[in-house]
């Protein structure tokens, strides 16, 4: 009976322990370093969204809000990459990654998309009416874009 | 004995025959859109909502209008690398309008061999013939390249053309996908989706032939590349309203501000050329298609 019940809970135990590894496993956390970028571009399209939505009509125009995302746009864009854009974080390398491998083949090109989106935010510093946040709008939308054109790959399911 | 391999001749003849007419290439219509003259400046709206430069401009290139190809398609069955479709000799210099049309709405280049449908004839086949002419008259006017095409690198047997015909029976319909209409609005939306701007070649799962699912129209599919998956557009993956998806294809920013990105870029930057009614006409038509979860 003891034998028995020793076997039990060490049977328990190594059910218990396997089932807290599976969840600790589906619950994994992403690569730090991908879920700093995901937080930077979270950061980024929070401050485009201000500026968006004054574009939009969605929000009242209000130059210092205005000002301030650019300005805040303008360090995001400037962080240093060599501890962001770390080597093997590529899509398909790590879970949750959509970087594609063109950022550290093409490491140039990479940098001057983030350049054009620093030129864009900063133009837009000191932003005086919605029409100048408007035209300057379109601009930065297209750093956006022509960036994730070459540099994301598609979502992962 | 001599009955029965009289009859298996006889069973190889009709299967032969059955081969070379099930796959056999569509004729030319020597009389396409005659007395219809393109006007080049309307063309220049068709080409950029059938999105010819995305894929046939070299990668990279500054000058989108030079139709150079290269720009590689991988897939299960190989990669294919699209062509040059300039107007110079390395391209489609010299063809007629009748040729023209059935490389784009039959997949038939003018010598009469089958193209592999990553050339998205199977929508363009709804082109009706007062767009292709006007097509055909725009790209008279592109700048030419001398560039020669590259060989598509595709294995046995899928390499041998003459297949291609059984493909294209087995899955070219040349109904629409969205059989009700009711509008102006959604008829242009259903024309913009289905057949020029071709989103169902992406959006849309294909069996293991590559035939598109229709009955999954629209409901998103693994990327042929390998790496991620194209999003589910109908209403049942994305709850998107009409003027956010307006937005989107004028300015590349989803409702959260997230940006447009990969082959998708090149779409919203033909999309936002379009006049702002056949944005409207897009949204409206998503918003009509079948709800796949």
């Amino acid at each position: 009976m003891k034998h028995l019940s020793t076997r039990t809970i060490a049977t328990g135990l190594g059910v218990a322990l396997i089932a807290t590894a599976a969840f600790a496993d589906s619950h994994a956390k992403l690569n730090p370093a991908v879920e700093a970028r995901h937080h930077q571009m979270q950061m980024i399209g929070y401050h485009i969204g201000i500026l968006g939505g004054m574009a939009k009509g969605e929000m009242e125009f209000d130059a210092e809000m205005a000002s301030g995302a650019a300005q805040n746009l303008n360090a995001l864009a400037g962080m240093s990459k060599a501890a962001l854009w770390v080597e093997g974080t590529a899509q398909g390398e790590v879970e949750g990654s959509r970087a594609k491998d063109e950022i550290w083949l093409d490491t140039e090109g990479f940098d001057e998309r983030f350049e054009a989106l620093a030129s864009a935010s900063s133009a837009l510093v000191g932003v005086a009416d919605l029409e100048a946040l408007r035209a300057g709008m379109g601009d930065l939308g297209g750093t956006c874009k022509a960036c994730h054109e070459k540099y994301r790959g598609p979502k992962n399911e | 004995m001599k009955t029965l391999f009289r009859l298996l001749i006889l069973g190889a003849v009709i299967g032969i025959g059955v081969f070379w007419f099930v796959t056999r290439p569509a004729p030319l219509d020597p009389d396409f859109a005659a007395g219809q003259s393109g006007d080049a400046e309307a063309g220049k709206m068709v080409f950029t909502a059938a999105g010819c430069a995305s894929c046939h401009a070299a990668p990279e290139a500054e000058d989108k209008l030079v139709l150079a190809g290269g720009y590689a398609f991988a897939s299960d069955f190989g990669t294919f690398y699209a062509p040059n479709i300039s107007p110079g000799a390395a391209g489609i210099g010299g063809w007629t309008l009748p040729e023209f049309a059935r490389a784009v709405t039959q997949g038939v280049s003018p010598d009469g061999q089958h193209y592999y449908p990553a050339f998205p004839y199977n929508a363009y086949q709804h082109l009706t013939d007062g767009d292709m002419a006007d097509l055909y008259a725009y790209m008279q006017t592109l700048p030419a390249s001398e560039e020669a095409s590259k060989p598509h690198e595709v294995a046995f047997p899928f390499n041998i053309r003459r297949l291609l015909g059984g493909w294209k029976t087995l899955f070219m319909t040349d109904s629409y996908v969205l059989t009700d209409v009711p509008t102006p609005e959604l008829e242009r939306g259903r024309y913009l989706v289905e057949a020029l701007a071709h989103c169902g070649e992406c959006h849309t799962p294909r069996d293991g032939l590559g035939g598109l699912q229709r009955d999954l129209w629209l409901s998103g599919a693994p990327n042929p590349s390998g790496k991620g998956t194209i999003p589910n557009i109908t209403p049942g993956g994305l709850d998107w309203s009409e003027s956010d998806l307006v937005y989107y294809f004028e300015s590349g920013f989803t409702p959260d501000y997230d940006s447009v990105g990969g082959s998708m870029a090149a779409v919203v930057e033909n999309l936002a050329k379009l006049p702002e009614s056949d944005r409207q006409a897009i949204a409206a038509y998503l918003k009509a298609v079948p709800a796949v979860p």
